[in-house]
């Protein structure tokens, strides 16, 4: 372990033992200290009485994965001590409940504690992070600092709690502080929702499917701060059409879901990209097919958002690879969306909605001149035509409430009134407009920087990835001075600029969370042959040490 | 935009005889009403589905979203919500609203969505040449189901009834003025309207005659008395001989969904704001 610059700490419990907020407390502490943080959470698909737990990473480095070995076990039960002895070293301190758990290390009396401070059982957690801090020789300080921002409510006798235990237990593994300036701990579903609103988002509707339901509730939480409409409807069918019916009144609507929810909105993609209306899709992938493993990751969405929908049209896929690049990337998205009237997606997946990352908010870029408006036309030309035929086939856009235009949209091939036409001319000229609505997308994209070169960005030897598995490529890229090449735009393909990335390349090893490489066939339907694959397809995100492990073995 | 001519140029295909014209001309003498009156009609939006009944997009010169089979309400809502001065009326057909979409039709009755749905109920598909509806009568005979159909039929008025919907009309394509004063009440009313047409299909299902004699306008009913409305719902099941209460058969005031979910307006910079105190608030 290199123990000098970074530590790893794992807290379990029963489903209901409010592990991820034990964790969310274990990050913030190590987070003050100076460390960057990445959280993963595991917890299966039920409410109560399974094993949850999460692995809390602190480096000096960004971090998007976790390590197999742990430095803290936090165990809240007993499952904690058995179930993931492979994760110990022999270093590793145990920090236990001893009402509920037999171990070595310290033990805490977290009944008697709460007793003594007539304290309820809900505080029992506090009990630990208490009795945690003082094990990693964390200056009280900064717990009750962190207590009072974490914990608004009964902050007081929280502390009390954790003071107990703070006090009772010894200091076995001290972390260091380091000199960096903390920074904030956001999820990635809350980075793409805080950047949808960057982005002017006006209204967000979704059906609750994990991993996309944390966006709902942060959303719905926040909506009177944010002034969005967030609605909850009777399907994922209405979702999509709801959307569409923001956006045909002017409004920016993103919806949310995962792959079997996105199932039923594919024809109101189609929809969208025929009407050519607006839309941000979030759809934060799980493991498939079908209901699958709801709570765990996957990367097998890609061609399925590349393809869903009858028909051709353009449309725009960002993948993000953390919560820094979901925040910046959602704005962005919405952005273009609305720019050329087409749907555009952002493709999570477990490992990143669910996971919680340092942001740094020095690097948000600023958004002063506030969000691109609608593009309403200021007094569009009469009689309107809703799909006039320009050179980059986008449409001046007006809404309904203009004064003297009659806006009509319509799922039906069309003429550039909006009204229905089954002409062959027509339609063939509709068609050539919606794409080169596409061109004209794939030239603006152009102008972003849409493929990071991270690793050692001249090596022979490139991985090429896409989404969260960006952290763990790049950290991997560093230690076998390997270039890493992660492109976040995948639709229209950043052709021209992923060549630039690779070029001088002698091999390039594909990574993907899924069975088939999906990234990879499409790199090579554009001419960009692939020579190794790895894939992941157990739910699980790759750890630092099983991705090495892989690739090591296809470069030797 | 005053003065416009509010059927377009765009040649129309339905049937001679066709209920659909009762439809159309009915909204447009409301429409014309409401210019006269001095209203805008640029703040009014047609929503349809697919089936014969939604080309009235293509033939009423107003805002319109020509929608997918079965979608005209989940549409109409996120109109509404985003812009609560549009007056948003959705036409749907039988199949279209009781079959594809009903339970857009059943949620936006429970949440009291501003919107009016006047459903164009021929009692069969029209558009793909005759096959039976949600309210088709038992034994139907139509393409898909030759030996007739197997099922009872839906009583919509029934089930808005039992869904919550606010404002609960029948109308009849062959009683154009009553049809009006529905329509207009439906609109007017702040809630969700819904509004079942008994509609002549005149090539699959031309039942005028059955109608006809049937129909009639219940005396001195309150339709602010649910139990009654329960009664007249209940009179004709769509299926059997029975008389077929016309009017409005239930109204009921109540807040909308619109008014319960509304939230404060912010400028890009109190958003920004927001955005920047919630990270900060992380650290």
């Amino acid at each position: 372990m290199a123990e000098e610059r970074e530590v790893s700490v794992l807290v379990g419990g029963r489903a209901g033992d409010g592990i991820n907020n034990a964790g969310a407390l274990v990050a913030r502490l190590m987070s003050r200290l100076g460390y960057r943080i990445y959280l993963y959470f595991d917890y299966p698909s039920l409410i109560r009485g399974g094993h949850n737990f999460a692995v809390i990473r602190a480096a000096t480095r960004e971090v998007g994965t976790c390590r197999e070995k742990v430095d803290f076990v936090l165990a809240l039960n007993q499952e904690t001590v058995t179930r993931h002895q492979g994760m110990v070293h022999d270093g590793t301190a145990f920090v236990f409940n001893a009402d509920l758990v037999k171990s070595e290390g310290q033990g805490i009396p977290v009944k008697a504690i709460l007793a003594a401070e007539q304290a309820p059982e809900i505080m029992g957690n506090s009990v630990m992070i208490g009795g945690f801090a003082k094990a990693a020789g964390i200056e009280w300080a900064q717990v009750e600092d962190v207590f009072r921002a974490a914990l608004p409510k009964g902050t007081d006798l929280n502390l009390k709690v954790a003071r107990r235990a703070y006090d009772q237990l010894a200091v076995v593994r001290k972390i260091p502080e380091r000199g960096s300036p903390p920074l904030s701990l956001v999820t990635g579903n809350e980075a793409i929702g805080l950047g949808l609103i960057r982005g002017g988002l006006d209204a967000y509707v979704s059906y609750p499917m994990t991993p996309s339901s944390s966006l709902l509730h942060f959303l719905a939480g926040e909506k009177e701060k944010f002034g969005i409409t967030v609605v909850h409807p009777e399907n994922e069918i209405a979702v999509v059409l709801m959307g569409l019916g923001f956006a045909y009144a002017g409004k920016k609507a993103a919806v949310g879901t995962s792959g079997g929810g996105f199932c039923l909105m594919t024809e109101g993609l189609s929809l969208a990209g025929m009407a050519e209306l607006p839309l941000v899709f979030v759809v934060s992938q799980r493991t498939g097919p079908s209901t699958g493993l709801p709570t765990y990751t996957g990367q097998s969405e890609l061609q399925f958002v590349l393809h869903a929908g009858q028909g051709e049209f353009p449309r725009l896929i960002v993948a993000p690879g953390d919560a820094g690049e979901a925040l910046a990337w959602s704005a962005i998205a919405l952005d273009i969306a609305w720019q050329f009237q087409v749907p555009a997606f952002i493709l999570p997946d477990k490992t990143l909605s669910e996971g919680t990352y340092s942001v740094d908010t020095a690097a948000l870029p600023s958004r002063e001149d506030g969000p691109a408006g609608p593009g309403r036309a200021a007094s569009p030309s009469l009689p309107y035509r809703r799909y006039a035929d320009m050179p980059d086939g986008v449409s001046p856009p007006a809404f309904p409430g203009t004064p003297g235009a009659v806006v009509k949209v319509n799922s039906y091939a069309h003429d550039e009134y909006g009204y229905t036409t089954e002409e062959g001319d027509m339609v063939s000229l509709m068609t050539e407009k919606r794409l080169r609505k596409q061109e004209a997308l794939a030239r603006a994209m152009n102008t972003f920087p849409q493929v990071n070169v991270l690793g050692k960005a001249d090596a022979p030897v490139a991985l090429l990835c896409w989404g969260s598995t960006k952290g763990v490529s790049a950290e991997v890229g560093d230690a076998l001075g390997l270039r890493v090449v992660q492109p976040v735009v995948l639709e229209p393909f950043p052709t021209t600029q992923l060549r630039v990335a690779l070029s001088g390349t002698t091999k390039l090893i594909c990574v993907e969370e899924n069975a088939t490489g999906q990234l990879a066939a499409i790199a090579s339907e554009y001419g960009i042959a692939v020579d190794e694959e790895i894939f992941r397809y157990d739910g699980r995100p790759f750890t630092y040490e099983s991705l090495l492990a892989k690739v090591q073995e296809v470069i030797l | 935009m005053t003065g416009r001519n509010l059927i377009t140029d765009v040649q129309n295909t339905w049937c001679p005889g066709c209920g659909n014209f009762t439809i159309q001309h009915t909204l447009k003498a409301l429409l014309d009403g409401w210019e006269k009156e001095g209203r805008s009609l640029d703040n009014v939006v047609l929503v349809s589905g697919i089936g014969c009944h939604a080309k009235i997009a293509d033939y009423l010169n107003i805002n319109s979203f020509y929608s997918l089979h079965g979608r005209t309400i989940p549409v109409a809502t996120g109109i509404k919500l985003a812009n609560p001065d549009l007056t948003v009326i959705c036409c749907c057909g039988d199949g279209d609203c009781y079959a594809e979409g009903l339970d857009h039709l059943v949620f936006a009755a429970k949440r009291n969505i501003d919107i009016t749905v006047i459903v164009h109920d021929n009692r069969v598909y029209g558009l793909t040449t005759g096959q039976y509806t949600p309210t088709s009568p038992l034994g139907f005979k139509g393409k898909s189901t030759p030996s007739g159909t197997a099922e009872l039929p839906l009583n919509p008025v029934e089930l808005m009834l039992a869904c919550g919907a606010t404002f609960i009309a029948r109308g009849y394509t062959k009683k154009m003025d009553q049809l009006k004063t529905l329509i207009r009440e439906g609109v007017a009313h702040k809630g969700f309207s819904f509004i079942d047409v008994l509609q002549i299909c005149a090539t699959f299902f031309p039942a005028a005659d059955y109608y006809t004699p049937r129909v009639y306008e219940p005396a001195d009913h309150d339709p602010a008395d649910f139990q009654k409305a329960c009664l007249l719902a209940r009179e004709w099941d769509y299926n059997s001989d029975a008389r077929i209460a016309l009017g409005v058969l239930y109204r009921k005031s109540m807040p909308g969904f619109g008014e319960r979910v509304a939230v404060p307006n912010r400028t890009a910079s109190e958003r920004e704001q927001a955005v920047r105190d919630i990270i900060a608030a992380r650290i």
